[in-house]
């Protein structure tokens, strides 16, 4: 199965109407463990591997960010977290409990781990308050009342007060990526998957975003899965950071950044960030050389 | 209430865009009337429109028209068939387009035929549905469904089609069921595509049943205990009696009618997808 795409592909991953959710909503920590899991897409010869033997560990209530190539396999593996993507072999595990392994290769979607994408899936059609209030609603865990009254106070939590009947299409592309992040955490997840939400942000409002962002983490305790190309946002928000390896993809090197939170920006200049970086950049640069290389052959 | 009113038509007058509107279609009136008298006026012949009776003259016929109950039974007719084959258009064409959209097997079985039937001119239906429905009525009625059905359907089903794959991701990630899915994802979002497939089959509606009029002919209408056979048959029955005047004052009343139904149609749309306007 692949990412779903299309109506009948989602379809078949939903829950049937009136079903109940299969996830429970039990609070527990929201560790992530990855075990030598396998991603290959086709078979035979022409079979492409996009993960292999991939295994770390996603501490609970953490930041880990994960940098690599692009095309390396990073969203592969986190479409496999979150239910919309099978692997092909090893398990994954939310808190002990088993998301997709041998006998059942894909987890099923759910709110305790929900994704923010990387252009943005805020409904266009419904307001600001109807989307955030959205998961709950289709939850059936809070009356229509109780899902707006939390919905506003999270909204004003956020510093997004006054724009809950604004369209998303009225709101500036900033706004709206918080405006999703809220939305993520009104299901009260354990995990929040999020794939370079900042990409298409320019380089101020990503940096008011990543304040925005460990502001809501301090106040939520949860685990954030995050998906970047940009290395200094990888080392500014993590607590650690996984380096890929170009396709297939697992992790080169896993370096645990050592600064204390809550950070500011003036952290960016300061000798250990530098040394962070290079040795970030390192490893990732090598990587990209052989994933030109690589492209080069196959040329 | 009132000065809200008076506002709004203040408004109107104050805007350029309304002017702008105004001065085209009086500047359109002038050259016309001025082509047509060309001759008498300058002694010159403007190829085509010399022979095109004048706005005046137009005009003149309009005011005895007005006060004639045939015209207006012309216009009841018509905009009657077009609301039937419009309507029964909605009610088949968007669940249709929805169905081929969501089911890949209902989309398989039946895309091949509705892609074969589509080309087929919905004028080049006449005969057939002459023969196959019992009463003329039907017929142009079937006539015009068809005008407007095909439009109507590629719309649904394309905009059905084009719905960001993100959106089902994101929905399924809160924990929606398939009928939430399609209920808040697909209705939604097919929204605009629906709007945009009525206001271009209203207008092919009206396309086709003037011409449906034309064709399957007023007469046998009227033999039927019809007053008349809509503005299509209007138009038809001036040329046959020779006035043209009457030919011009039916062509203007079919383009003022589809005019006002598609502006109803764009204005009802706009209600409904809000989203899409406000800025």
């Amino acid at each position: 199965m692949n990412v779903p795409r299309t109506w009948d592909e989602a379809a078949a991953l939903a829950r049937p109407a009136g079903a109940p959710l299969a996830v429970s909503q039990a609070q527990r920590k929201g560790a992530i463990r990855i075990l030598d899991v396998t991603k290959t897409y086709g078979s035979g010869a022409t079979a492409v591997s996009a993960v292999e033997n991939c295994t770390f560990d996603v501490p609970a209530g953490e930041i880990t960010t994960v940098v690599g190539p692009s095309g390396c396999g990073k969203t592969t593996l986190l479409n496999a977290i979150a239910g919309f993507h099978s692997i092909t072999s090893g398990k994954i595990f939310l808190d002990d409990e088993i998301l997709c392994g041998p006998g059942q290769l894909q987890a099923e979607p759910g709110p305790d781990r929900v994704v923010v994408f990387q252009n943005g899936a805020l409904f266009p059609w419904k307001t600001v308050i109807e989307n955030v209030a959205f998961g709950p609603r289709m939850q059936g865990r809070l009356s229509k009342k109780q899902a707006y009254e939390k919905a506003r106070t999270l909204l004003a939590d956020a510093g997004l007060h006054g724009l809950e009947n604004n369209y998303p299409g009225e709101i500036s592309s900033g706004m709206r990526r918080r405006v999703e992040i809220v939305r993520a955490l009104m299901n009260e997840p354990r995990v929040l998957l999020l794939d370079e939400p900042y990409r298409a942000l320019d380089s101020l409002t990503k940096s008011v975003m990543h304040e925005a962002l460990l502001q809501l983490l301090e106040k939520n305790r949860l685990t954030i899965f995050f998906i970047t190309h940009d290395l200094e946002e990888a080392i500014f928000l993590g607590h650690q950071v996984v380096i890929m390896t170009t396709r297939p993809c697992r992790p080169k090197k896993i370096l645990t950044i050592d600064l204390p939170y809550p950070r500011d920006y003036s952290m960016l200049t300061t000798r250990r960030f530098r040394d962070y970086l290079d040795e970030t950049l390192e490893a990732v640069h090598e990587e990209a050389l052989k994933a030109f290389a690589a492209g080069e052959k196959e040329r | 209430m009132i000065s809200n009113a008076a506002r709004t038509v203040g408004a109107i007058f104050a805007s350029a865009k309304f002017w702008r509107g105004a001065f085209s279609i009086v500047l359109f009136i002038v050259l016309w009337e001025v082509g047509s008298r060309s001759e008498a006026w300058f002694g010159i012949a403007v190829p085509g429109v010399s022979r095109v009776p004048p706005p005046s003259a137009v005009a003149a016929t309009f005011s005895e028209l007005v006060r004639d109950p045939n015209y207006w039974s012309s216009w009841y007719l018509s905009t009657q068939r077009v609301f039937v084959g419009f309507i029964a258009a909605m009610l088949v064409g968007i669940p249709l387009g929805l169905a081929m959209a969501v089911s890949r097997i209902f989309y398989g079985i039946s895309f091949p035929v509705f892609e074969v039937l589509r080309p087929i001119p919905p004028l080049a239906w006449v005969p057939a549905s002459i023969i196959f429905w019992p009463t003329q009525e039907m017929s142009i009625s079937f006539v015009t469904f068809l005008g407007a059905f095909f439009t109507i359907v590629i719309n649904v089903l394309g905009g059905a089609q084009a719905i960001d794959a993100r959106y089902y991701q994101a929905a399924l990630s809160m924990g929606s069921s398939r009928w939430d899915i399609f209920r808040r994802i697909i209705l939604p979002g097919t929204l605009p595509s629906i709007v945009v497939g009525a206001t271009l089959g209203i207008g092919l509606a009206w396309a086709v049943v003037v011409a449906a009029e034309m064709i399957s002919g007023g007469g046998s209408a009227g033999s039927l205990g019809s007053k008349g056979g809509g503005l299509g048959f209007f138009i038809w029955n001036s040329y046959v009696g020779g006035s043209y005047t009457q030919i011009i004052a039916g062509m203007i009343s079919i383009g003022i009618a589809g005019y006002v139904s598609s502006a109803l149609l764009r204005q009802g749309g706009k209600m409904l997808t809000p989203w899409l306007h406000e800025e």
